[in-house]
């Protein structure tokens, strides 16, 4: 409970001032939401999870592009100030899945999602929930190394200032702040002004870490966040999860096994838009209770 | 042992190589071709050439810059038969001669020669002269007479007539234009008093009285005028040609004059440099055939500039919607093929448009509310600067419509996700990230519109380009810009000099100047919407557009 209604990162500048009135929203229904959840039973696969506060439930959902199915009934708990993987082969789905919890999905035409995702309890897919707002409390980070043809300071302060964060010291602040937080100051300090698309591959996804840090989110989605990097660069930014990881929660969409077993707490394996197992990490990497998942972890298949 | 085989040569696909490689070296060849034609021919102009004295058979003399020399196509008598050259030659002298071209049989001449002492005049009325002079006069005295002495006072004098003809000038453009447009406003004011009805009787004659202020005052100028005119017409000079026949005219009307046998390479390449300005900086005189081609270069610049204000927003602002926000579809889809099929309308069709809709429709409608005092004689009801602008603007637009919605396509999905991902609403992001990113997409369909728009003719025969526009469309009058003049246009200057002019053989060099010149126009004006976007571009470097 507290872990919840506490801010979870408290050394971001942007804590006092700006934090939207969706978290008091949030914070309101959740004391009742609370019970409730408790309440409910957990879905089939017998989770260990139950006896956590999950930060985001993902109850009975389906999703379609147009008239494929994506997703069926996926049940998951994903708990606060952990890091959960999402393993499988490609089109399982698990991308699909990451990219409705921050409603990235909905830019899409012809998409259509039943069920309900909570995030500390109340419905991200609720009509009176704003969008924009939503995303600013989940980031995300994306495969493709995205930063913006701008400079590594405007890149950061993008968001903040899509908040009407004006003041230049403050920004500076947020700046320095998300920076640190991502593992590029020291890099990066003398040259702020200077183009983000100058910097390294590597440096450019820790950027985007940043910029997403910077509007203060509770979850930090990514999606496949490595796959264009090399392994000095993917090694940096997995010692960077272990210690974000005590601010935010971390959902990692991966493709490679060994990162899943290294970075994460706790694993899913999709197959064909199923959830098939999810459990620790530990578990679903020596002892898998479904031969698929088995199979594809050693590489038998996929 | 290999077998030449067909089909194997013809999957190797060294025939296609070839062919590619061969359209792409004829389409070069093409434009070299056209480029070269028109800078040898538009920049020889330029170039003094010397002057050649014939003597012919009969002991005639004829004198004159050679122009051409071509075989004859057919002849008809013995003594000239087939095969045989002729020359073309510039022999100035219009008022002499009534014709400034004249063709010499190669045949009929005796000897050919440069005599060092012959002078060319420019001069503002009749073309050249071509000849020598006799004597100087101012008044009634003598200042010099013969080659030498005349030559010796020649410049002096012509830069004293010239700041007589400065001042001339200054007093009938600043002092009574100046006056001009006072009463002009102060016949406007009356005519809205009476118009309004109003019995304002002391306005009226506050007016009026100051209307009689102006006319005296005009009155004073003028006098000056009539000074200034009598003081040039002193200076006079006589010149005799070839042929010994004297000719007498004022220094009042001479441009400049250069001989031509007696200049060395440089002073002719300064002279180069000195006429090929001229072109640039001045006004024609003589329909068009001599002077510069001042007007039109503006006139023309101007318009591609007030199209480029009046289509860049609109256009992008469509695309944004149609690529954006529209609901993708079929209605969307028809519309994509309706923008298509308007860039391929032809021209003149839009010109139609533009005078039935802009000067006719809107600019009647505007000359009633608000111009009503100058009525019957249009403001906006006429063709003008404005009405061309927007009517190229209108056809222009479809191109700057596709090119935006390609420019929009070309920006990277993640850049989308990636700013909505921070929380930016969909304006946000198409603000602050995509558009940015689309500029150099934008920027091309402008490239593309200003070059379609700059050599377009027939339009704006309909909206506002007239042959000789008394005034420029930007002046030192309140609001100094007026869009509701008539202006000039290079490819308009280009047809009426061509094809709407007397004097066919003195207008030749001006066309391919004046084509020189509107390529040189378009060259310069997409160079500078390339600059811009090289740099957007390397601001934006990585992302794909």
């Amino acid at each position: 409970m507290q872990s919840i209604s506490d801010p979870v990162i408290s050394n971001g500048p942007l804590d006092q001032n700006s934090k939207p009135p969706l978290s008091t929203v949030f914070v309101k229904h959740i004391s009742n939401d609370q019970k409730s959840m408790k309440d409910e039973q957990m879905e089939p696969m017998g989770n260990p999870l139950t006896s956590n506060n999950p930060k985001i439930a993902i109850q009975g959902m389906n999703f379609f592009y147009g008239s494929v199915q994506a997703l069926s009934n996926v049940n998951m708990h994903i708990p606060a100030n952990k890091v959960t993987a999402f393993i499988g082969p490609s089109g399982c789905g698990k991308s699909t899945l990451l990219r409705c919890l921050n409603r990235l999905n909905d830019l899409v035409d012809g998409t259509r999602i039943e069920g309900k995702i909570l995030l500390e309890g109340h419905d991200i897919y609720d009509p009176d929930v704003d969008v924009t707002d939503l995303r600013t409390r989940i980031g995300m980070v994306f495969q493709k190394v995205n930063p913006f043809p701008k400079s590594i300071w405007q890149n950061v302060a993008f968001g903040p200032q899509l908040q009407n964060v004006r003041k230049r010291a403050t920004l500076d602040e947020v700046v320095e702040t998300s920076l640190k937080g991502a593992g590029l100051w020291e890099e990066v300090k003398d040259r702020l002004h200077t183009s983000a698309l100058s910097l390294s591959g590597g440096q450019q996804q820790r950027l985007c870490i940043a910029r997403a840090l910077a509007v203060n989110p509770n979850v930090l989605l990514m999606d496949e966040p490595c796959s264009a990097l090399d392994p000095i660069s993917t090694g940096r930014i997995e010692e960077l999860l272990h210690t974000l990881k005590e601010r935010l929660t971390i959902v990692i969409v991966t493709h490679n096994m060994q990162q899943a077993s290294r970075v994460s707490d706790l694993t899913g394996f999709f197959l064909l838009g199923e959830l098939i197992e999810y459990d620790d990490t530990k578990t679903i990497f020596t002892n898998p209770s479904e031969s698929r998942t088995e199979d594809y972890i050693t590489g038998r298949f996929g | 042992m290999h077998r030449f085989s067909l089909k194997k040569f013809l999957d190797s696909g060294s025939l296609f190589i070839w062919l590619c490689g061969g359209a792409l070296s004829v389409s070069l060849l093409m434009i070299g071709g056209l480029l070269t034609l028109i800078l040898i021919n538009g920049m020889g102009y330029f170039w003094p050439k010397d002057l050649i004295q014939l003597t012919m058979n009969d002991g005639s003399l004829v004198l004159g810059e050679w122009v051409a020399t071509e075989v004859i196509p057919d002849s008809e008598s013995v003594e000239k038969p087939k095969g045989h050259e002729r020359v073309q030659l510039k022999v100035g002298n219009r008022d002499l001669y009534g014709l400034d071209f004249r063709w010499v049989d190669q045949a009929d001449v005796a000897h050919e020669d440069y005599p060092p002492d012959v002078v060319a005049f420019e001069r503002r009325e009749w073309g050249n002269f071509y000849g020598r002079i006799k004597e100087i006069l101012e008044g009634e005295t003598l200042v010099a007479s013969g080659h030498e002495k005349g030559m010796a006072v020649l410049l002096p004098l012509l830069e004293r007539t010239n700041r007589i003809q400065g001042q001339i000038h200054d007093i009938e453009h600043d002092e009574i234009g100046e006056l001009n447009h006072s009463i002009e406003q102060a016949r406007l004011q009356l005519r809205a008093l009476e118009l309004s009805g109003e019995t304002g009787v002391d306005e009226r004659a506050m007016i009026e009285s100051k209307v009689q202020e102006l006319e005296a005052l005009y009155e004073i100028q003028n006098a000056a005028l009539i000074a200034l005119y009598e003081k040039l017409e002193q200076f006079r000079i006589t010149v005799v040609d070839v042929a010994g026949e004297e000719k007498t005219f004022q220094f009042g009307s001479l441009v400049k004059f250069w001989l031509p046998n007696g200049m060395g390479v440089y002073e002719k390449l300064f002279m180069y440099v000195q006429n090929f300005w001229e072109v640039l900086s001045e006004e024609p005189r003589e329909a068009n055939t001599e002077g510069g081609i001042f007007p039109a270069i503006f006139g023309t610049v101007l318009m591609v500039v007030i199209m480029s204000i009046a289509v860049v927003p609109f256009g992008v602002l469509a695309a944004i919607y149609l690529k954006e926000y529209a609901k993708q579809g079929m209605v969307t889809r028809m519309i994509r093929i309706a923008v298509n099929n308007l860039a391929g309308v032809p021209s003149i069709v839009f010109g139609v448009f533009g005078l039935g809709f802009f000067v006719y429709a809107v600019g009647g409608t505007l000359d009633q509310l608000f111009f009503a005092e100058a009525l019957p004689n249009p403001t906006f009801g006429t063709g003008g600067m404005l009405w061309a602008s927007l009517t190229l603007a209108l056809m222009t637009v479809p191109v700057v419509i596709v090119a935006t919605e390609e420019g929009l396509s070309a920006v990277p999905r993640e850049y989308r996700e990636g700013s909505l991902g921070l929380g930016a609403t969909k304006f946000e992001a198409l603000w602050h990230v995509v558009l940015p990113c689309a500029m150099p997409g934008i920027l091309t369909g402008l490239i593309l519109a200003i070059s379609r728009a700059t050599g377009e003719v027939a339009p704006l025969m309909l909206t506002g380009v007239v042959k000789l526009a008394p005034s420029l469309p930007v002046d030192g009058f309140f609001p100094f810009l007026h869009l509701d003049r008539k202006f000039m246009h290079l490819g308009f200057h280009i047809y009426d000099v061509g094809f709407q002019s007397p004097n066919v053989e003195a207008a030749k060099p001006m066309v391919y100047v004046t084509t020189f010149i509107l390529v040189l126009v378009v060259i310069l004006l997409n160079l500078a919407a390339i600059m811009i976007r090289t740099r957007m571009r390397k601001r934006y470097a990585g992302s794909s557009v």
